[in-house]
C-alpha cells in the first residue's frame, strides 16, 4: 500500500486520478480503517488529506460558514460561533461515535462513506449547504444531498474530493435541529435520523424550510412534502401533524437488526416533531 | 514495499521506528517501540482500549495509521506517572478498585485525562458521556465513574 500525504489539494486530485488500483482517500480513518481491517477494501494506494490546509479550516466567506471537509467533529463542537449559528448541524456531529471517534471523524468522511445512516449529514443538507469538489478536470460545487446515491455509493468521478462544506448565509430568525433515534444514548448508529432547519418572519410565519431524512432509504432523503408543510405556517399543531405524516409518507426503510421497518416509519413522524419544535424554538431566539 | 520511516514524539521523547504504510500506530507502539501499555480491544474504535492522545487530541490508536504519526506528538499511558509518583487519577483507580482485569484501565486513564484537562469540574453525568468511548466489562463503570469525581477534587484542592 503506497502512503501519500500532499499539502495541495491539485496533488491529492492527480494522486488519486492516475492511481491505476484501487485508491482511497484517508480523513479521519475511523470508517476507512475498520474497511481494512475487516478486509472489505484493500487499498493500493491511500492520499491522506489532513495536510491540506484548506480542507481543515473552517472559515467566514462574507457572512457564508465554509467547512474544510478534513475538519474533525471535536474542531467543529469546539467553534462557538460556528455553534451558535448552525446548531442543528452540530447536534448531527456532536452524536457520531465517541470523543475519540469525533477526534478524527470528519463531515466530509462521514458524507463521502455514503451511509444512509451518517449523523452529520441530514442537517448538513437540511442547512442548504454546499459540496465544493475537487478533481482532475478543475472545482464543481453541487448541493450535498447529490453526493451520496447509495450505501457505500457517491457521485464523485474517479480522482474527485469533497474540499469543503459552503453553508448559506443565514437569515434572521432561523434555526435547525437534528434528532436521531438509537437504543443507546451514545455509540450507536442511527435507526431513524431527522434533520430540518427553518426560517420565521418577524409574525412567527414559517417562509423557508428544509427537512431531510437518514437510514429510511438507501440514501439520505429530502423531503419537500415535509418542508412545504411548515411553509406559511405558525407552526402550529396542524402543521406539525402534517409534517409528521409527509415524513411518515416519504420513509421507505428496511427491516433490518436495528429496527422494523414499521418502527422506523412510526419514528420518522415522531422525530419530525420533536426536531422541528426544537429547530422552531431556536428560530424564535434567533 | 520498503518500510516508512517515521519521526515522531512519543511522552516527550523523540523516536523513530519503520513500519509498514497500513500498519496502525497502535501496533507500531507496541510492537516497534515495545509500548505494550496501550491495549488492543476491537480494532475497530468501539471500546477506546487503544486510546493515546494525538497532537493533544483523544483517538483510537487502532484507528490512526503509524505513518499519520510523523512530526507529531504522541501521549501513551507510559508517560502518565512521574517515575515512582503515580498520576492522581492511577492512584484514585487503584483506591476505588475502578478495574479488575485491567485491559481497559489505560485508555480509560487517558481518556479521563483528556477529560480533566479541559473541565476539571465535571458531573457525574458529564463524566459518564466522555467516557462512552471506553468499555469495561467487569467494573460496571461505577466505581470508574467514581474514581475519576474523586481524583478530579483532588486536583482541584492542588
Amino acid at each position: 500500500m503506497q502512503y501519500e500525504a500532499p499539502p495541495t489539494l491539485d496533488a491529492a486530485t492527480a494522486l488519486l486520478a492516475g492511481a491505476p488500483g484501487t485508491a482511497r482517500v484517508l480523513a479521519g480513518g475511523t470508517d476507512l480503517l475498520v474497511q481494512m481491517h475487516s478486509d472489505i477494501v484493500s487499498p493500493d494506494l491511500v492520499v491522506d488529506i489532513k495536510n491540506i490546509a484548506e480542507m481543515r479550516a473552517i472559515t467566514l466567506e462574507d457572512g457564508r460558514y465554509r467547512v474544510g471537509a478534513a475538519a474533525t467533529g471535536m474542531e467543529i463542537m469546539e467553534h462557538a460561533d460556528f455553534n451558535k449559528v448552525w446548531p442543528g448541524v452540530v447536534d448531527g456531529v456532536r452524536l457520531i461515535g465517541s470523543i475519540q471517534i469525533r477526534g478524527r471523524a470528519t463531515m466530509g468522511g462521514n458524507l463521502c462513506n455514503a451511509s444512509p445512516a451518517a449523523d452529520s449529514v441530514p442537517a448538513i443538507i437540511a442547512a442548504g449547504a454546499v459540496a465544493a469538489i475537487a478533481g482532475p478536470n478543475g472545482r464543481r460545487e453541487v448541493p450535498v444531498e447529490e453526493i451520496g446515491v447509495g450505501p457505500g455509493k457517491t457521485s464523485l468521478a474517479k480522482g474527485e474530493i469533497v474540499a469543503s462544506f459552503l453553508f448559506p448565509r443565514r437569515a434572521p430568525r432561523s434555526g435547525g435541529a437534528y434528532l436521531r433515534f438509537t437504543p443507546r444514548t451514545e455509540m450507536d448508529i442511527a435507526v431513524v435520523g431527522f434533520g430540518v432547519d427553518l426560517t420565521l418572519d418577524a409574525s412567527g410565519t414559517c417562509t423557508a424550510a428544509k427537512v431531510a431524512l437518514g437510514a429510511v432509504a438507501e440514501r439520505i432523503l429530502v423531503v419537500d412534502d415535509a418542508a412545504k408543510a411548515l411553509i406559511g405556517t405558525a407552526i402550529d399543531d396542524g402543521a406539525i401533524r402534517n409534517l409528521e405524516q409527509a415524513a411518515r409518507a416519504a420513509a421507505r426503510p428496511i427491516d433490518d437488526k436495528r429496527g422494523t421497518k414499521e418502527f422506523r416509519v412510526e419514528i420518522a413522524g415522531v422525530l419530525a416533531r420533536r426536531a422541528t419544535r426544537i429547530a422552531a424554538e431556536r428560530a424564535r431566539q434567533g | 514495499m520498503a518500510r516508512k520511516h517515521v519521526t515522531t514524539t512519543v511522552n516527550g521523547d523523540e523516536v523513530d521506528f519503520l513500519c509498514e504504510t497500513d500498519q496502525t500506530l497502535l501496533s507500531a507502539l507496541r510492537d516497534e517501540l515495545q509500548l505494550t501499555g496501550t491495549k488492543e480491544g476491537c480494532g475497530t474504535g468501539d471500546c477506546g482500549a487503544c486510546s493515546v492522545m494525538l497532537n493533544g487530541r483523544l483517538v483510537c490508536s487502532c484507528l490512526t495509521l503509524a505513518v499519520e504519526a510523523e512530526g507529531k506528538t504522541v501521549d501513551t499511558i507510559e508517560g502518565m506517572a512521574h517515575g515512582e509518583e503515580l498520576h492522581p487519577l492511577q492512584r484514585k483507580f487503584l483506591e476505588h478498585a475502578a478495574l479488575q482485569c485491567g485491559i481497559c484501565t489505560p485508555g480509560f486513564l487517558i481518556a479521563s485525562r483528556a477529560l480533566l484537562e479541559r473541565n476539571p469540574d465535571p458531573s457525574e453525568e458529564e463524566v459518564r458521556y466522555w467516557l462512552a468511548g471506553n468499555l469495561c466489562r467487569c467494573t460496571g463503570y461505577h466505581k470508574i465513574v467514581e474514581a475519576v469525581l474523586d481524583a478530579a477534587a483532588e486536583m482541584r484542592g492542588r
